[in-house]
């Protein structure tokens, strides 16, 4: 027995509000980042993810009330990506509460970034999250590229040597998702995965294409990630995360079962 | 009325510490983060929190002369380092070339060996990262109501080797044992972060506030 593997619900928040609706019928108010993240707590889950995707620069503030408030109810690790772009963005998320921050496109824009940030604030916190699509042909070796913009915008960067430069320059972890899968449900892109996984020394989070709880399980067996993030599949209601690990441990995968509450 | 205090030197985000204590506390605690000596030397309890390089954390206890205000205050109060609060507590760590600690529990902090695999053979990666066991090697009051085993959230590349086995209160496996818990009279230190550890942590650090420094 060791380490177990993790499983880390992510919420897309905008303005303050769950996004891509949170469809649990038994909440009061499914579009409270605090209520839904309260819940996964309560199931099992072993971090929560933030992305905030609020367009406008004004409202940046509100995703930094989102983990105030959580941080003061939720007591497990908290992860905000979307939108970090300086060591003071880094900064107001940590004493909001938040125990990790996910970099994209600002690592691509200037890889420096990702050092400064390490060096102040300790590789711990810092996630580089790596978009990926495949870009090799039918029967050539495969060849993954970072993309931005939500997939739509090529940087020509080699996803393998991105990952390992991104370790290199102090990413603790490595949130890595599959633009080609995302949003299909059809799984993970399993020989990206463990390819990132076999390239890097630190932890990799699976993300991306999560349609059924097989396809938790095989991101760690045959992706090799230590962690697998999703979105749709907890939200719809679809499963619980603690029947996510009863089938991840029925598949021997090591999980983290909870400890009973504190008496009050 | 009981004061605690949580140091806040500069290392690491206090937030998540402070609200978890507030969480388990009842009405007679109150809970002050702070860098003030006075404050400090004059609180009940003293929890010593610390995330980052050692490197920063000892030069930043050096220079708001906090230093020995944690080694006073690790002979009398109830008292629980955590994370980087804990490896400062020993002599010495390897990180950053060798830096020299605060020499309260004798023992060397050192880094985890690349290349380390697990049972299975998986390449084990760094930092260890993640929800692990703590085995419990010696009833304390500190791991009241928890049980033997359970899982508590890690994030650190460095670990506490003590110089002499005596004050291992918990042990987790990565890659072999390794000290996760040590204790000594009214300290208590832990690598884990017990305030992101969920009920098991939250039952801990409700076992501090009501420890009275005895084992």
């Amino acid at each position: 027995m060791g380490l177990a593997k993790r499983i880390i619900p992510c919420l897309d928040v905008d303005n303050g509000r769950v996004v891509k609706g949170v469809q649990f019928v038994d909440i009061r108010d499914a579009g409270d980042p605090v209520e839904v993240a309260k819940r996964y707590d309560e199931q099992g889950a072993d971090e929560i993810t933030f992305l905030d995707i609020t367009a406008s620069s004004d409202n940046r503030d509100t995703i930094v009330h989102v983990v105030e408030q959580v941080a003061g109810q939720v007591f497990i690790p908290l992860t905000v990506g979307g939108g970090i772009r300086t060591v003071d963005d880094i900064r107001r998320m940590l004493n909001a509460g938040a125990d990790k921050v996910g970099i994209n496109t600002a690592a691509v824009h200037r890889p420096e970034f990702v050092r400064e940030a390490a060096e102040k604030f300790g590789s711990q916190c810092i996630v580089v999250s790596i978009d990926a699509k495949c870009v090799s042909g039918e029967g050539e070796p495969k060849k993954w590229e970072i993309f931005t913009h939500g997939g739509r915008k090529g940087t020509g960067l080699d996803a393998i040597e991105w990952a390992i430069k991104m370790v290199e320059y102090g990413a603790g972890e490595i949130l890595l998702t599959s633009m080609d899968r995302d949003g299909t449900r059809d799984g993970f892109d399993i020989a990206l995965t463990s390819a990132i996984c076999d390239a890097v020394d630190v932890p990799v989070i699976a993300s991306g294409g999560v349609g059924n709880l097989d396809h938790l399980a095989d991101g760690i067996i045959k992706g090799k990630a230590d962690a697998v993030l999703a979105a749709s599949i907890f939200h719809f209601g679809d499963h619980t995360v603690g029947e996510a690990k009863a089938h991840m441990a029925s598949r021997g995968i090591e999980v983290r079962r909870m400890a009973a509450k504190p008496a009050e | 009325m009981t004061k605690l205090a949580v140091i806040d030197y500069g290392m690491g985000n206090l937030h998540s510490v402070s609200k978890a204590l507030e969480h388990v506390a009842d009405t007679g605690v109150t809970i002050n983060v702070t860098a003030d000596p006075e404050t400090i030397l004059s609180a009940d309890k003293v929890l010593f929190p610390g995330v980052g390089a050692i490197r920063d954390c000892m030069s930043e206890l050096h220079r708001l002369e906090l230093s020995e205000v944690v080694k006073e205050c690790a002979k009398t109060k109830p008292f629980l380092g955590v994370c980087l609060g804990m490896q400062a507590l020993l002599d010495s760590s390897e990180e950053n070339n060798g830096i020299d600690c605060l020499g309260i529990i004798p023992g060397t902090v050192r880094h985890f060996v690349h290349g380390m695999k697990d049972d299975d053979g998986e390449k084990l990666k760094i930092p260890h990262m993640g929800w692990n066991e703590i085995f419990q090697m010696t009833p304390h009051p500190l791991w009241k109501d928890i049980e033997d085993g359970s899982r508590f959230y890690f994030v650190h590349s460095y670990y506490v080797e003590l110089a002499k086995p005596d004050f291992i209160a918990g042990s987790t496996n990565y890659g072999g044992p390794f000290t996760s818990a040590l204790a000594r009279e009214n300290v208590f230190a832990m690598q884990c972060h017990p305030e992101k550890s969920q009920h098991a942590g939250l039952q801990l650090l409700k076992n501090f506030i009501s420890w009275d420094g005895s084992v």
